[in-house]
């Protein structure tokens, strides 16, 4: 089955080189599923992710392949009715609620202006469904939160916001780029555990972009598994956490801190594994080139 | 009650109130000067030549700043002196702010071929020496309020350009520009709504800045007679001519002088309080 998400044979370059860091990514998501992007640094995680939303950074292009958005191919339209189709179906949660929103505007602006703009509400509709949101993702006070600038509340309140303010135009999809990353491990457990709230109420598909594989076996039903900017595992995350397939995803998974057991020492990925998925996306793949 | 946060804003309150006075004082001794001068800025009246000021021994009433050596009054000089030197800080520095910050915003925003045409010119004219720049340009120009204006902005453009350009690159990296992108947001309007509001405050400081900047380029091109016709005093003009009689009368030297750099001195330290007054961050 085709998702209202699929992405077919995506390749990222650095502009004007042959250099890639996406290399032929495909990928499906349904209406409504939750599914993970896990990798180390530099694998592309995040650059899926981007592409879909079409903020590469410019030094980023796409070489070739498909996204297809609501049966949509993005990389056909033109820029002015991309914006719009990605607008009204699609948001994100960034990784940084310090710097996502803009510090020199109150709160309540920040999140109406969406519903101002793409489903084209009355400013006093708006404030309304805003005070609403910011109440579903548990923030008292909502009318003096909405009067508050950024810098007055904690990283919490902000990605909690920040949460409210991607669910707010009802997007069929959500990008959360690393949404916990940033935040203390006690705020980030109740980040997620709203993120789930959220995406159950309103039945949105998220694409889950995180490097913890703790994270994913919470909220995630799927996964893709990266390295080097290629796809080395794609399943469900109750057969992967049974058993992966992948010699590099099961090392990725060993390797992931066990906080019950404080005596064992962190667990590397070992050196010969490495250098087999390299070996393994350099063949499927022709040249190979360090991204981390 | 005493935390960081009210220190700086107590220190920011005095020096805005101090350079906001003195700014305000200058501002009503141009407007006024017609009407609380004690004499005409160009009478000459050769038996009060080197008047002194009003407690020293010899000193006139009507004189109390003295008079320079064709006897003309020194305070009311420096109050009509005042109308020149700020219409060209308004002026000059509002469109010199215009012109940089406008190009500045596009390039550090949209960066690419934008960038790398104003950052090349920019290199360029800085290579300039600024005050011979000028010079030539009057000299091209013909000397006259609206030459200096077209001068100052020309010259000091790449001030406000290279600040912005890098404050708005700064900005444009930010995950909020990037969800305003997502949201469907046009790049000209996110510039406009989402990273001009940000480079305000830095704006603000710099505009300041530039009004003083603009004073003590027009007194510099007075001091070398480019300037307005000798007709108007300025203070530069009159800098100009005290220096010559230094040793006879130091008033009519150091009074215009005092006020030159008391309204400069305000000047950057009213943009800077405004700053660390209006910036979101800091308030």
């Amino acid at each position: 089955m085709t998702g209202f998400l699929s992405i077919r044979n995506l390749s990222v370059v650095l502009a004007g080189t042959p250099h890639r860091l996406l290399r032929s990514v495909s990928l499906d998501l349904p209406a409504g599923e939750v599914h993970g992007l896990v990798g180390e640094s530099g694998a592309g995680k995040s650059m899926i992710g981007k592409a879909i939303l079409g903020i590469l950074p410019r030094a980023i292009e796409i070489a070739e392949g498909e996204i297809l958005l609501d049966g949509q191919d993005l990389l056909q339209l033109p820029p002015a009715e991309r914006r719009r189709l990605v607008g009204k179906t699609a948001a994100l949660i960034p990784q940084d609620p310090l710097t996502a929103l803009n510090p020199s505007r109150r709160i309540g602006p920040q999140i109406t202006d969406r519903l101002v703009d793409i489903l084209g509400w009355k400013r006093a509709q708006a404030e309304a469904r805003a005070v609403e949101l910011l109440a579903e993702v548990h923030i008292p006070d909502a009318p003096r939160v909405m009067r508050s600038y950024p810098h007055e509340l904690s990283g919490g309140m902000r990605q909690r916001i920040l949460i409210a303010s991607a669910f707010a135009a009802e997007p069929k999809l959500i990008v959360a780029d690393e949404p916990t990353t940033a935040l203390d491990v006690t705020v980030q457990k109740q980040i997620l555990r709203l993120i789930a709230e959220m995406q159950s109420r309103h039945g949105t598909a998220i694409l889950f972009v995180t490097h913890d594989l703790g994270v994913v076996s919470k909220v995630c039903r799927s996964l893709s598994v990266l390295y080097g900017g290629k796809v080395v595992e794609e399943t469900e995350v109750r057969a992967f956490f049974r058993g992966p397939k992948h010699a590099y995803s099961a090392a990725l998974l060993a390797a992931t801190p066990k906080y019950t057991d404080p005596d064992t020492s962190l667990t590397p990925v070992p050196a010969e594994v490495i250098a087999a998925v390299q070996a393994e996306v350099e063949a499927a793949d022709g040249e190979w080139r360090h991204v981390r | 009650m005493l935390d960081g946060r009210s220190a700086i804003k107590r220190r920011a309150g005095l020096r805005l109130w101090l350079s906001g006075g003195w700014l305000l004082l200058i501002v009503l001794a141009a407007i006024l000067a017609p009407w609380i001068s004690p004499q005409d800025p160009l009478a000459q009246d050769l038996f009060a030549a080197r008047t002194p000021p009003f407690w020293e021994a010899g000193s006139e009433p009507g004189f109390w700043l003295g008079a320079d050596s064709l006897g003309r009054d020194v305070l009311t000089r420096i109050l009509y002196g005042a109308r020149i030197a700020l219409i060209v800080a308004f002026v000059a520095g509002t469109l010199t702010c215009a012109v940089g910050a406008a190009l500045g915003l596009i390039a550090g925003y949209f960066r690419g071929w934008a960038d790398r045409i104003v950052s090349r010119l920019v290199d360029i004219w800085m290579a300039f020496p600024p005050v011979l720049f000028a010079i030539l340009l009057i000299a091209v120009l013909g000397t006259g309020l609206t030459s200096i204006i077209i001068a100052i902005v020309v010259i000091d453009w790449t001030r406000f350009c290279r600040v912005v350009r890098a404050e708005a690159m700064n900005q444009g990296q930010m995950d909020y520009v990037a969800s305003a992108q997502v949201a469907g947001m046009s790049r000209l309007r996110t510039m406009w709504a989402e990273i001009l509001p940000n480079v305000l405050p830095t704006i603000v400081a710099l505009l300041s800045l530039e009004m003083g900047i603009a004073v003590i380029v027009e007194a510099i091109l007075s001091f070398v007679n480019l300037s307005i016709s000798t007709d108007s005093p300025t203070w530069g003009g009159m800098i100009a001519e005290g220096r010559t009689s230094i040793h006879q009368a130091w008033w009519v030297l150091v009074f215009p002088l005092l006020t030159l750099f008391l309204t400069v001195l305000s000047f950057s330290q009213f943009g800077e309080g405004l700053k660390d007054r209006f910036d979101p961050v800091l308030r």
